[in-house]
């Protein structure tokens, strides 16, 4: 005899006697896209002096942004992955880190470097395609950017074992796109996590898009964040484009990372394209990116700061006149960045082998590298 | 100490747990059941858990993790099962490890041992006699290393661990404990990027490597010719330089190793002779190694490795050309 799906179902509760699990997500938000705060939600640790600093990242990581974008399409920068409108999710969480904690990226927390130190010089001759840029990392407590996808976070494993084995009192903070949760090595990395129980957060930044396939097409799970419950752990939900709520989310889970991770899908939007290699439109439709444009990041926590009299135009045309400024030294400095071939060669390992060697000297002796000569 | 392979490895893993609390092993089953061939047997109890780990069965997680580990400071000794499970950690290996110094400048280092037991001959299941050696030998950045014997087994795991980048350690499964010899009790290393001249001769070069290397001594004894044979121990970084003045000499070369012909560790030998010792030739370079297919179930290994009739009639066909 065959049972329906929805009969067999019915059998498995009418005879269930004993449940063995059961656990739930919230979700929450402090500031909502009008600017307005939930009080209740509120944490003391989160004042008006900060939320003025949150809205600055976001502004820079923004500016930055829309400047790589403008030299990728006069070809001075190679293919880039842009953060904008998830400028909340970044400088949110990576604000709430200690400056001991360690920042373990994907490709695109830009915001998360700037809060962290990164210096604007080293974004912007990465984005140029130098290694180089990468090179200050180590001082910022972060590893350099991942392109393939979820590998980064059994990175964050490792260090996050580093730190409780070496008492560091250091955490790890990583994270990954929507798309990166159907990879097998974002479960490796949960699993691990909670069966180490290390002292690490997982943000989901779910920007609703990995290139043209949205959400619904990774997944027939309702949430990201239940995806901890598997792994033995918690996971919450935020409005990742509510810097407040971000920030609390974080800031708690590091507080309390010596009892184990925590996992946060912070959702926000991908308001521009997955890359300056692709066409949005051909996938989504205006009327969507219009309706997130509504929760902008940063036209919320502006509108909070001007209300409150803390923001107005003539402070906007102050801070825009200096980010550009910064900017623009930044990216004419690392124009100026003159690349020494030898280097490719010479930091492959911690010594030269004979043969490795060989292949430099006819490199060299050959002037393969004179630019332009390809 | 008498030591076989097995033994041997087992005594270079307690000399570097001992001497660096950075060390880390972890893998599967290698706490309580000392790992599946007892390379790591004794050492749980001597280190406790927090530095010999038995993890979760998950290659890539092991592997990644490692790599972290290895950014914050200390320095893992990771164990995959068998390395025809390794290709789970194929990309962690070969897009992260092997890249993490370059793509910051040597900001960033991964002192990183990944050991993995390799190759047939001993009756296993599937996936479990693999010779994935020309995979990562590929990628630039990772130090390949292949002993044959207890002695360079120890010094070899040492010297990697004494060194701050990711190195692939593969250890043939059919050496663990074939033989004894005797090896140092406490600390040496044996130099990574050095073959060994195991026996000098003057008619013929033999580059080998792995579970290939008592096979053809075996044979060059038996035929009493004058060959002259290398063992990489180190496949990559090549030891050009040994394989290139050993074949000026005799100016015959033939390349013996389990691992599938094409495009293998052989062919990447013999371009380098081709390209630089050519015209010191007398006859054309030769390889003997196992059919281009995958490995074959157990029962039918025998037709498939390398033995000492193969190489034997090799032998005697590169002397009489």
């Amino acid at each position: 005899m065959y049972l329906t799906k929805k009969l067999q179902l019915k059998i498995i509760e009418d005879i269930m006697i004993k449940k063995v699990y059961e656990d739930s997500v919230n979700y929450f938000q402090v500031m909502d896209e009008n600017g307005v705060i939930d009080k209740s939600q509120m944490s003391n640790y989160i004042d008006d002096s900060k939320i003025t600093e949150m809205y600055k990242w976001m502004s820079l990581t923004r500016a930055a942004d829309s400047k790589v974008i403008s030299l990728q399409r006069q070809g001075r920068a190679v293919t880039y992955g842009p953060s904008v409108g998830e400028e909340a999710t970044q400088v949110g969480s990576a604000m709430a880190m200690a400056p001991k904690d360690i920042l373990v990226p994907n490709f695109r927390q830009h915001g998360s470097y700037f809060v962290r130190g990164l210096p604007l010089y080293n974004f912007f001759l990465y984005w140029k395609g130098y290694e180089e840029g990468m090179d200050g990392t180590k001082a910022i407590n972060a590893t350099p950017y991942t392109v393939p996808v979820a590998t980064q976070l059994l990175h964050a494993v490792g260090l996050a074992f580093g730190q409780k084995y070496l008492k560091t009192d250091a955490n790890v903070l990583t994270y990954v796109g929507d798309g990166g949760t159907s990879e097998g090595n974002f479960y490796e990395a949960l699993n691990f996590a909670g069966e180490l129980k290390l002292p690490i957060v997982f943000i989901i930044e779910n920007n609703q898009w990995a290139i043209s396939t949205p959400v619904s097409k990774q997944t027939a799970a309702s949430t990201l964040a239940q995806k901890a419950i598997a792994a033995g752990f918690k996971g919450v939900q935020v409005d990742g484009n509510d810097p407040l709520a971000v920030f609390k989310a974080t800031h708690d889970a590091l507080e309390n990372a010596d009892e184990g991770p925590m996992l946060i899908e912070s959702i926000t939007y991908r308001l521009s394209f997955h890359t300056t290699s692709d066409d949005p439109t051909k996938y989504r439709t205006e009327a969507e990116v219009d309706e997130w444009l509504k929760k902008d990041p940063l036209k919320r926590v502006r509108t909070y700061l001007e209300k409150k009299g803390l923001w107005n135009e003539s402070r906007q045309e102050v801070m825009d006149a200096e980010n550009a400024k910064r900017i623009n030294e930044a990216v004419e400095k690392s124009e100026q960045f003159k690349p020494n071939p030898k280097t490719i060669f010479e930091n492959i390992y911690s010594f030269m082998p004979d043969t490795l060697k060989d292949e430099e000297d006819a490199a060299i002796n050959s002037g393969f590298w004179q630019q332009g000569s390809y | 100490m008498m030591a076989n392979m097995n033994s041997a490895i087992n005594s270079a893993l307690n000399i570097v747990m001992r001497d660096d609390e950075k060390a880390i092993i972890l893998g599967e089953d290698v706490g309580k059941d000392g790992g599946v061939f007892r390379v790591t047997e004794g050492l749980l109890a001597k280190y406790g858990e927090q530095r010999v780990i038995d993890t979760p069965l998950s290659e890539a997680g092991i592997v990644g993790t490692s790599i972290g580990m290895a950014l914050s400071g200390l320095h893992p000794v990771a164990e995959i099962q068998f390395a025809g499970f390794m290709y789970l950690a194929f990309d962690q290996l070969v897009s992260h490890a092997a890249r993490y110094r370059s793509r910051t400048r040597s900001t960033w280092k991964v002192p990183m041992v990944v050991r993995t037991p390799v190759s047939g001959g001993v009756r296993t299941l599937e996936h479990h006699a693999e010779s994935p050696e020309a995979y990562y030998a590929h990628s630039g950045g990772l130090i390949i290393l292949e002993p044959s014997n207890p002695y360079d087994a120890k010094g070899l795991l040492i010297k990697a661990m004494h060194m701050e980048d990711p190195v692939l350690f593969l250890e043939p499964t059919r050496l663990y404990r074939l033989f004894r010899q005797e090896i140092p009790e406490g600390s040496y290393e044996v130099p990574i990027g050095k073959a060994n001249i195991i026996r000098e001769g003057t008619d013929l070069t033999i580059v080998t490597y792995g579970t290939m290397v008592p096979i053809v001594n075996n044979v060059v004894s038996k035929k009493g010719i004058n060959a002259e044979i290398i063992d990489l121990r180190t496949i990559n970084p090549l030891d050009e330089k040994t394989i290139l003045q050993s074949v000026e000499k005799t100016g015959r070369v033939m390349i013996v190793h389990e691992a599938e012909l094409s495009f293998g560790v052989g062919a990447e030998i013999a371009a380098r002779i081709s390209e630089k010792a050519l015209f010191k030739l007398n006859a054309p370079i030769m390889r003997v190694a196992s059919p281009s297919l995958p490995y074959p179930f157990p029962s039918y290994e025998q037709f498939y490795l390398p033995n000492e009739r193969k190489v034997s009639e090799a032998i005697d066909k590169i002397m009489s050309s």
